[in-house]
C-alpha cells in the first residue's frame, strides 16, 4: 500500500518534469552572461522545449502548460502579455499536427523541422511586437537571434532526449 | 507503470482527443490575443502582474546570476594577467593626464564656488540613489531591458534614471517590491531628450533595438560631427540635465547613430537615482511634492 503511494508520487513527479524543465529554461534564458553582443541574440530556450515535447510527449506538456510557460516568458522578457503565449501555443499546435511525420525520423530531420518552426515563431514574435508597439524592431537582430536559436538546438535536444530516455522511460 | 490512456491508434502519445484539442488551441490563442488587447488598453494592471511575476522569480535569478558573474570575473582576471605590462604603461600615461585634469578641475571648482556665492545661487537637492545588481538581461532581440534586485522597498519609483559610472543606462519601467525592470536606452520604446554637448543642439535619442540608438528630431540644417558628446537635456522633466549618454558615431543618409557609453553586456551593478523629478512619466507624485525628501 505504502509503496504504491510512493510509486504514484514518483509517477506524478516525473510526469511534471517536462513542464518544469520548460519553466527552468524560461528563467535560464534571462540570466545575464555578460558576453558582448550576446543578450540581443540569446537563444529562445523554451521554444526548443516546446518543440521537443510537442513531438515526443505532448501528453506531458499539453497546450495549457505551453500557454502558461509563454505567459511567464512574456512577464520576464518585457514583451506584451500574450505574445510568447500565442507563439508557443501555435508552435505546439503545428508540431502536434505533424507528430506522425516526425516519429522515428533522424535527428537531422527533427533539426530541419525546428529550423522551419523557429523561423515561423520568430517572425510571429516580430510581427506581434510590431503591431503592439506600432514600431518595427530591427529585422537583423531578430534574424541573428533566430540563427543562434537554431544553432543551439542540438545541444538542448541532446539533453532533452537523454531526459526522456531516463527519467520518463517508464511514464 | 505504463499509461496507455492517451495513446492514439498510431501508438503515439496524444494530448487529448481531436475535437477537444482543436477547441483548446482556439481558446488558448484567443486568450493570448485577448491578453494583448487588454495590455494595450490597461497598462497599469498588466505592469502590476508583470512586477508580481518578476518579484517571485527574482530570488531564483539572483542565485543563478551569481555563479555566472563570478565565473566571468575569473576569466576576466586571467585575461587581465596577460596584459598586465601594457595596461600598466597605459595607466601611467593616463595618470599623468588625469593629474593635469585634476588641477584644472580643482581650479574650476574653486572658481565655481566663488561665482556661486557672488550670484547667490540656490543649489538643487542632492539626489539620493540605490545601487542594485543586474539579475537578468531580458527580451533578446525584441525588448532591451534588465532586471535589478532592488525595488519599492528601497524607495524606487517608476521613471527614475538608472546610471553607471560611465553614463545613462535607462529608466525604471516597472517596479516590484524587491525587483525593478529597467528599459534600456537602446530599446525600441525608449525616447530620451538629449543635447549635443558642444553645440547645445536639442534632439531626442530614440532606441531601435540595435546597439546604436539614433538621434531624431534634430533641427533642420544641423550636421552633427562624429565624436560629439551627447548628454541628457533635462527637457520633459524625466531626467536631470547633463548625464552622459554617448558619442555620435559617423552619420550617413541622415541617420545619426550614437555610440552609447554604457554597454548592455557589461552591466553588473547599476545605480537607480532619485533626482526628485517625476516629469511627464508620472505627474501625480511630483504634484504631491514627495521624491526629494530622501
Amino acid at each position: 500500500m505504502r509503496s504504491l503511494f510512493w510509486q504514484r508520487v514518483d509517477f506524478i513527479a516525473r510526469s511534471l518534469t517536462p513542464f518544469l524543465l520548460t519553466l527552468v529554461l524560461v528563467v535560464l534564458g534571462q540570466v545575464p552572461l555578460h558576453i558582448p553582443g550576446f543578450a540581443e541574440v540569446a537563444p529562445i530556450l523554451p521554444l526548443m522545449a516546446v518543440y521537443h515535447w510537442a513531438i515526443y510527449r505532448p501528453d506531458l506538456l499539453p497546450a495549457v502548460g505551453v500557454f502558461f510557460a509563454g505567459l511567464i516568458q512574456d512577464a520576464l522578457s518585457g514583451m506584451p502579455f500574450g505574445v510568447n503565449a500565442a507563439v508557443f501555443v501555435a508552435v505546439h499546435m503545428i508540431v502536434v499536427s505533424q507528430q506522425i511525420f516526425f516519429q522515428g525520423k533522424s535527428f537531422l530531420i527533427i533539426w530541419l523541422g525546428f529550423c522551419m518552426v523557429a523561423a515561423g515563431a520568430v517572425a510571429m514574435i516580430w510581427i506581434l511586437n510590431a503591431l503592439f508597439f506600432a514600431a518595427m524592431a530591427s529585422v537583423e537582430a531578430a534574424f541573428f537571434q533566430y540563427m543562434v536559436t537554431v544553432g543551439f538546438f542540438p545541444v538542448l535536444a541532446l539533453i532533452l532526449v537523454r531526459w526522456q530516455r531516463t527519467v520518463l522511460a517508464q511514464i | 507503470m505504463k499509461n496507455n490512456k492517451h495513446k492514439s491508434i498510431h501508438g503515439l502519445p496524444q494530448a487529448g482527443t481531436g475535437a477537444a484539442n482543436r477547441f483548446a488551441y482556439v481558446g488558448l490563442l484567443m486568450a493570448a490575443f485577448a491578453l494583448m488587447l487588454l495590455g494595450k488598453a490597461d497598462v497599469v494592471v498588466m505592469e502590476r502582474v508583470r512586477a508580481g511575476v518578476i518579484d517571485s522569480v527574482s530570488p531564483v535569478l539572483e542565485v543563478i546570476s551569481r555563479p555566472v558573474a563570478s565565473f566571468e570575473s575569473v576569466v576576466k582576471d586571467l585575461t587581465a594577467l596577460g596584459q598586465l605590462r601594457a595596461v600598466n604603461l597605459q595607466l601611467k600615461t593616463d595618470n599623468q593626464n588625469l593629474l593635469e585634469w585634476q588641477s584644472a578641475a580643482r581650479k574650476l571648482a574653486a572658481e565655481n564656488t566663488q561665482l556661486k556665492t557672488l550670484l547667490n545661487f540656490a543649489p538643487g537637492a542632492e539626489p539620493g540613489f540605490v545601487s542594485g545588481r543586474v539579475i537578468a538581461d531580458t527580451g533578446g532581440a525584441f525588448v532591451h531591458s534588465i532586471l535589478v534586485n532592488a525595488g519599492r522597498r528601497e524607495g524606487i519609483t517608476k521613471g527614475q534614471a538608472v546610471v553607471t559610472g560611465e553614463g545613462l543606462v535607462g529608466r525604471v519601467h516597472g517596479v516590484g517590491s524587491r525587483s525593478v525592470r529597467v528599459l534600456l536606452i537602446t530599446d525600441l520604446n525608449s525616447r530620451i531628450p538629449v543635447v549635443i554637448e558642444a553645440t547645445r543642439t536639442r534632439a531626442v535619442l530614440a532606441g531601435d533595438n540595435t546597439e546604436h540608438p539614433r538621434l531624431i528630431h534634430l533641427p533642420p540644417g544641423v550636421v552633427p560631427n562624429p565624436g560629439d558628446r551627447i548628454v541628457t537635456s533635462g527637457h520633459g522633466g524625466a531626467f536631470p540635465p547633463g548625464i552622459p549618454v554617448g558619442v555620435i558615431s559617423r552619420s550617413a543618409d541622415g541617420i545619426v547613430p550614437v555610440k552609447t557609453y554604457v554597454h548592455r553586456d557589461r552591466l553588473e551593478y547599476v545605480r537607480i537615482v532619485n533626482y526628485g523629478l517625476q516629469g511627464i512619466l508620472d505627474a501625480a507624485p511630483a504634484a504631491k511634492g514627495d521624491g526629494v525628501s530622501r
